[in-house]
């Protein structure tokens, strides 16, 4: 099981990716900039996130939005952005291609000319609606970020969250948006992924001509920076919410890192469908939470697991926080089944296959071509990323559990409705979020 | 190869595209089988739609629809509800129930390998649920704890208020979630009971796209549901009462503090069978249905009021909504709602839509239709609408060319027959001491305050 592709690097260092697949009339042209929020800095965030919204604002030779040349010609389009990486991606007809990579050239090589104060501050404003949309007025939608800046240290470049700061944005001035473009959006921070109905030859020649004369930037040097959770920090957070949630979170291993995998399916066996011991427990037999989950967050320069529940009305958060304690305890002590860890590598198998079934889009083939590429340098990652599911076995497994998830070393935060502080775990602070 | 940056490049022919074929089945008691071979990757999509939704929700019963299908997976025959789902993980099956309404639809995902295996359990899903009173209880009270977090979320406070100022008590004046009375009130029988009476074989379609061989889904289906055959023959369309007039033009759903107002305005438009259906989706894409359209261009765009504006029609079996969406800045509210309302009102004709503006929507939607036959799973769902609305099979090859002989005034028309801004009901979910004093320019009428509970008074 694989995806056949082609690697090129074009002298300006852009990184190109082809993949053949003629069964639908279709391309997907899939860019990736190696910049995210891990490349802001404090009292500068939200820059990179800012970017995704102005790339769709014009550049200099085609000066008007992005999307009406693109969705006339019948593509859809879209860009997004993390902590680790932004991405930009088209899926046109296959006889529109030239026009996405006129474009998606225009922007890389021409985007500041056209990159004007009304456009800047328009988009700004757009920005703080979507975090007024997404955060502030969504119930539990301030937790992400009392959570990412408990977690990691305030000079850490996991601190704050990508939509950035309010005060941030207020305060960002155009020059500093163009300086950060100019350092981290050119062909040598950049790969780009075409998949699906094109010659693999003529794709390689197309990307030249529109991309080949594109000068290169500066070179980008990996972000490194260090976290450590010292204790237990217990941190609660009122918000416009009907039940309490409780959020815990411990540092674990970077993406593709020795035990990334093991916990990757440490938490699905803790936590993911009916069949998790943590929703067995907390939701179907003791019913003292309404909703459980976890993940094993998988970053360039660290990971975190994060578990969260929902108490039941009538019920505590501590008491949760003693079930959630307790699983996890176990699972380190005794390993999981064979039957846990055979269902974990069917589930990983068949995810696996599912991620094949589209050219395009977020998570698509040619989307994971460039994840690959920007992550280890290797777009032909797929099979021995697949390798890392099936290497996992319930010494490992139980290993990395009792490893990494340290109920000494943890971050807990209490999400309690405004006026019960009383509703969250004994002993908390009040979080600080903008 | 200079590249001539002076102008876009030209855009060539398309290359031609078949449409995926179905092959069409009934077994006795009235199921039909529909599958479409689909082999790029070997994964099969099997998927059961049930003509019957949360429109057949009986008068205060509001949710038992939704309650009923979620109870279907929580176990058939000796097999409990963690039994099931562990049948359901060691074959790395994607498992979704989804309730509209019109339509019950529950939807398996596994490798082509494992298809004997996931229609089995499917059939047993939607066929043979225990419906066991403890397994009620459990998900029931389930069902109460998410209704009460949604009242924190303004967009679900907005859904289901917009439904009840719409359409009333109508069948389509709920959401299919339904309200806490109605939930508290409901018995395992009545699950059972709306089991038998709208989960049978005679309104139901099994749907089957992936590397799989049609008599091969019949011979398994025939076996596994054989035996279903359900009772009674409802018909929730014979009940359906008129849709409400008369609600207030103006609704306020105060919520405090809030940064943003979220707000719905539209009103009871047209079914999925109307003869201007093409033009209507050809003028919305216009009006508020992409990022380049005129209300989304107006209020992010250029206001900046907005993370992002959208207009739709809501084609279903009776007469649907049509709605404006979208969440603004609090200090924004009124000149928003005031813009959009402007937009609604000059499309129909005072600013008729132009032919740049048509052709623009109209490729949008059918230049790269290709796309939606990709995967099993969007085949499934566009095979799905057929079943759902009677659609002829070649549907698919006709929406192309059908769509592109509408021209501007056909759309502007068919814009101006089926909106019309004095009917316009607002909602705003939103701060209300903050825009109170700025809500009587807008000449709406008395501001009706309602409470997020307003959904269970009918």
């Amino acid at each position: 099981m694989n995806i056949t592709f082609s690697k090129h690097t074009l002298a300006n260092g852009l990184d190109v990716l082809v993949h053949e697949d003629r069964a639908c009339p279709i391309v997907a042209v899939n860019v990736w900039y190696h910049v995210g929020s891990k490349n802001e800095r404090p009292g500068h965030t939200g820059f990179a996130h800012l970017f995704e919204h102005l790339m769709f604002e014009g550049s200099q030779h085609y000066d008007g939005g992005y999307f009406q040349p693109l969705q006339g010609a019948g593509a859809t389009l879209n860009g997004s952005t993390n902590a680790d990486r932004t991405n930009y991606w088209e899926v046109v007809p296959s006889n529109a291609l030239e026009l996405a990579l006129w474009m998606e050239s225009d922007r890389m090589g021409f985007l500041l000319p056209a990159l004007t104060e009304a456009k800047f501050s328009n988009q700004r404003d757009v920005v703080l609606n979507e975090r007024r949309q997404n955060y502030e007025n969504r119930p539990y939608g301030l937790a992400a970020m009392a959570m990412l800046a408990a977690i990691y240290p305030p000079e850490h470049p996991y601190h704050w969250t990508t939509i950035g700061e309010i005060a941030d944005l207020d305060a960002v001035r155009l020059d500093e948006v163009h300086a950060f473009f100019r350092r981290y959006y050119h062909p040598a921070n950049a790969s780009i992924a075409l998949a699906g109905d094109i010659d693999t030859h003529r794709a390689l020649s197309l990307v030249e001509d529109y991309f080949g004369d594109i000068a290169s930037g500066p070179a980008v040097d990996p972000v490194r920076a260090e976290a450590t959770i010292a204790g237990e920090v217990r941190l609660s957070l009122e918000d416009r919410v009907e039940l309490p949630r409780l959020y815990m979170a411990w540092l674990s291993p970077a993406m593709f890192a020795e035990g990334d995998a093991d916990l990757d399916l440490a938490t699905d066996l803790l936590a993911n469908g009916k069949t998790s011991r943590l929703y067995k427990r907390l939701v179907f037999d003791e019913r003292v939470a309404t909703d459980v989950s976890a993940a094993q967050n998988s970053r360039e320069i660290g990971g975190f697991v994060q578990v969260t529940a929902t108490a039941a009305p009538g019920h505590t958060l501590a008491q949760i926080e003693r079930v959630i304690l307790d699983e996890i305890a176990r699972l380190a002590a005794d390993g999981p089944t064979d039957l846990e860890i055979e269902r974990g590598r069917m589930q990983a198998e068949s995810q696996f296959v599912y991620r094949l079934q589209t050219v395009g889009g977020f998570g698509g083939k040619s989307d994971q071509l460039n994840a690959y590429n920007v992550f280890t340098g290797d777009p032909a990652y797929f099979d021995r990323d697949l390798a890392r599911y099936y290497a996992v076995n319930a010494a490992s497994l139980r290993h990395s559990v009792g490893r990494y998830l340290d109920p000494a070393r943890r971050v807990t935060l209490s999400v309690v409705p405004r006026g019960r502080p009383e509703l969250a775990i004994p002993d908390s602070t009040p979080a600080a979020v903008s | 190869m200079i590249v001539d940056r002076s102008r876009l490049p030209d855009v060539g022919a398309a290359r031609p595209f078949a449409f995926p074929s179905i092959e069409k089945s009934t077994l006795p008691n009235g199921l039909r089988i529909w599958t479409v071979r689909h082999a790029a990757v070997p994964v099969i999509a099997l998927m059961m739609l049930v003509r019957r939704g949360s429109a057949g929700d009986p008068p205060g019963k509001d949710g038992l629809a939704a309650m009923t299908a979620d109870m279907l997976d929580e176990g058939s025959g000796g097999r409990s509800a963690i039994d099931m789902h562990e049948a359901l993980a060691r074959i790395g099956a994607q498992f979704d129930t989804d309730i509209g309404s019109d339509a019950t639809l529950a939807s398996l995902t596994t490798l082509s390998r494992a298809a004997d295996r996931g229609l089995q359990l499917l059939a047993d899903i939607v066929a043979h649920p225990s419906l066991t009173e403890e397994d009620f209880a459990r998900v029931r009270q389930l069902r109460l704890h998410r209704l009460a977090q949604l009242r924190d979320n303004a967009g679900a406070v907005a859904e289901r208020t917009f439904a009840r100022l719409l359409f009333g008590s109508h069948p389509y004046g709920h959401t299919p979630m339904g309200h806490e009375q109605a939930l508290a009130s409901m018995t395992v029988d009545d699950v059972r009971a709306f089991h038998a009476r709208a989960i049978r074989p005679s309104v139901s379609t099994l749907i089957a796209v992936g590397d799989c061989d049609h008599a091969q889904i019949v011979a398994l289906a025939s076996a596994a549901l054989a035996g279903w055959v359900g009772d009674g023959t409802d018909d929730p369309d014979a009940t359906a009462r008129a849709a409400r007039d008369g609600a207030a033009r103006l609704n306020v759903v105060p919520r405090p503090g809030a940064p943003q107002s979220e707000l719905r305005i539209g009103h009871v438009a047209v079914p999925r069978h109307t003869p201007d259906y093409h033009a209507l989706v050809a003028g919305n894409m216009v009006l508020g249905g992409q990022f380049v359209s005129r209300i989304n261009l107006n209020l992010r765009e250029d206001k900046g009021f907005t993370y992002g504006a959208r207009t739709a029609f809501d084609f279903r079996r009776m007469p649907g909504p049509f709605s404006l969406q979208v969440s603004v800045q609090t200090k924004a509210t009124a000149e928003a709602i005031s813009q959009s309302i402007g937009e609604i009102a000059a499309i129909r004709g005072p600013r008729a839509i132009t032919r740049e503006e048509l052709s623009l929507g109209v490729a949008a939607l059918t230049r790269g239709y290709a796309r939606n036959f990709e995967t099993a799973d969007q085949i499934s769902r566009g095979v799905m609408q057929l079943a759902l609305y009677d659609l002829p099979d070649t549907y698919f090859a006709e929406f192309v060319p059908t769509v592109e002989r509408v021209t501007a005034e056909e759309a502007t028309a068919a814009m101006a027959r089926h909106t019309d801004p004095a009917r316009l009901t607002t909602l705003i979910v939103g701060d209300l001491d903050a825009i109170g004093r700025d809500l009587p320019a807008l000449n709406l009428g008395e501001v009706a305050v309602l409470s997020a509970d307003a959904v269970a008074e009918r």
